[in-house]
């Protein structure tokens, strides 16, 4: 089997699983209005649009966080993951799959919470929803990877959020810039920088996080 | 063996009372230049001296973490088995650097600005990121067993830090344009005689205190881990 077909075959694994188990979505859907509902009562009375905003690219972070939580966990619950690591595959491929299966909840979660954020709060326009597409690989291609590395851990769940969240905030910059200037061309060519170096290390160095 | 293996190795090979020795030397001097040499700043006086602390030691702090990433990819490459020790190690140091440098940022905005921490001061809002990536290093590090998994996972996570270093960079330059429209425009220091002087000693000593404790800290951690397995050979 070529590269393409691997990555295919174990994203569909993922994709398959989630449609049967259902554990990861809605579990993402309900947090995430869950927290606006929760920013309702957060923002005082006459605060600004562009504070709402803010708030909206937090939701969307601690959303994939919910749902990289849950990447690795059922491999290493059901011994999976030695059996992928085995496969006669590229290891990366692991990973590319992965990214691809949380991308594809995270951007499930998104065209349901970004009308919903519209309808609470305020509009969005496009630059919001670029940098959101553009946000999204990015978020997803390091937290997959933070996610394999810290499911080797004892501490589990409890450690993704502290790895992550210091290599998301450049993220958030970007984002949270593109959605309040006026001109959020450099804003967007920061995320598309950013989502590209840090794919480029992750696909490189997956080898090291899952294999001894 | 290449020129800079060569060098390497023959600064492992300095003695650890010499080095100890030279810091302390350096670092007397760099102190009496600071406060009795260096004039004092036409803009902000006195309290000005403590940039030359500051910077260098963020310097210090830089070259630490750089040097941690550079040991995690000789052990990811070459498969150094002593190279994991080593990249933790100065880490290690850079978050003690790295600790510092806030400390002395957060006193320097006190005495400029009024303000113990300032979100428009860029070197430390980035050296808050950075602290907060490496703790998180360590509690990966102290999360897993001693083995080569934990090797591994260290070494990329030591790796991510250098990429991280930058990209924090200019993220936080790009945040400035949103968040703080005024920057403080603080025209920089003009380095000629004893301020740059005092500055290279500062730095000098900075860095040799550096490398001393990771030295010192190094030794001491070989030793601990060749007692320990001494303890299970007689246990």
């Amino acid at each position: 089997m070529n590269y393409a077909a691997d990555v295919r075959a174990l994203a569909r694994k993922d994709l398959l699983l989630e449609l049967r188990a259902r554990d990861t979505l809605p579990a993402m859907l309900l947090f995430v209005v869950a927290v606006f509902v929760v920013f309702h009562f957060a923002l005082p009375a006459h605060s600004s649009s562009l504070a709402a905003r803010g708030l909206l690219w937090v939701a969307i972070v601690f959303t994939a966080l919910l749902g990289l939580g849950r990447a690795f966990v059922p491999e290493r619950e059901q011994r999976t993951l030695d059996a992928l690591v085995l496969a006669p595959a590229d290891r990366s491929a692991i990973w590319v799959a992965k990214t691809i299966a949380t991308l594809a909840f995270l951007a499930a979660a998104e065209v349901v919470a970004l009308p919903l954020f519209a309808l609470f709060f305020h509009g969005l326009d496009g630059a919001t929803i670029g940098a959101f597409a553009l946000a999204d690989v990015g978020i997803c291609a390091v937290g997959t990877f933070v996610g394999a590395m810290a499911v080797a851990t004892r501490a589990r769940d409890l450690l993704l959020p502290l790895l992550f969240l210091p290599l998301a905030i450049p993220i958030v910059i970007g984002g949270v810039g593109a959605s309040v200037v006026a001109a959020p061309a450099r804003y967007l060519a920061f995320l598309a920088l950013y989502d590209l170096l840090f794919a480029f290390v992750c696909w490189a160095a997956f080898e090291y996080v899952v294999a001894e | 063996m290449s020129a800079p293996a060569a060098q390497l190795r023959l600064m492992s090979r300095v003695s650890l009372p010499a080095l100890a020795a030279a810091s302390f030397l350096l670092v007397t001097t760099a102190l009496v230049l600071v406060f009795f040499v260096a004039p004092n700043d036409a803009d902000q006086g006195f309290s000005q001296r403590i940039f030359y602390f500051h910077v260098s030691i963020a310097f210090t702090a830089y070259a630490c973490f750089i040097g941690g990433a550079w040991k995690a990819l000789v052990h990811l490459w070459k498969r150094d088995p002593r190279a994991d020790l080593e990249s933790y190690v100065g880490v290690h140091q850079g978050v003690i650097f790295g600790a510092l440098v806030l400390l002395t940022g957060s006193i320097w905005a006190k005495i400029s600005w009024g303000h113990w921490w300032l979100w428009s001061e860029n070197q430390l809002v980035l050296f808050l990121v950075l602290f907060l990536f490496y703790c998180a290093y360590f509690m990966l590090r102290f999360s897993l067993d001693d083995g080569p998994q934990r090797a591994n996972l260290c070494a990329v996570y030591a790796l991510f830090g250098v990429i991280l270093i930058p990209v924090s960079f200019l993220a936080i330059r790009l945040a400035q344009k949103f968040i703080h429209p005024v920057v403080f425009t603080r025209h920089g220091p003009n380095f000629h005689g004893w301020i740059l002087v005092t500055y290279c000693v500062a730095q000098i000593a900075m860095l040799v205190l550096a490398y001393t404790l990771y030295r010192v800290e190094l030794a001491g951690k070989r030793l601990d881990l060749r007692l320990r397995e001494l303890r299970r050979v007689y246990a």
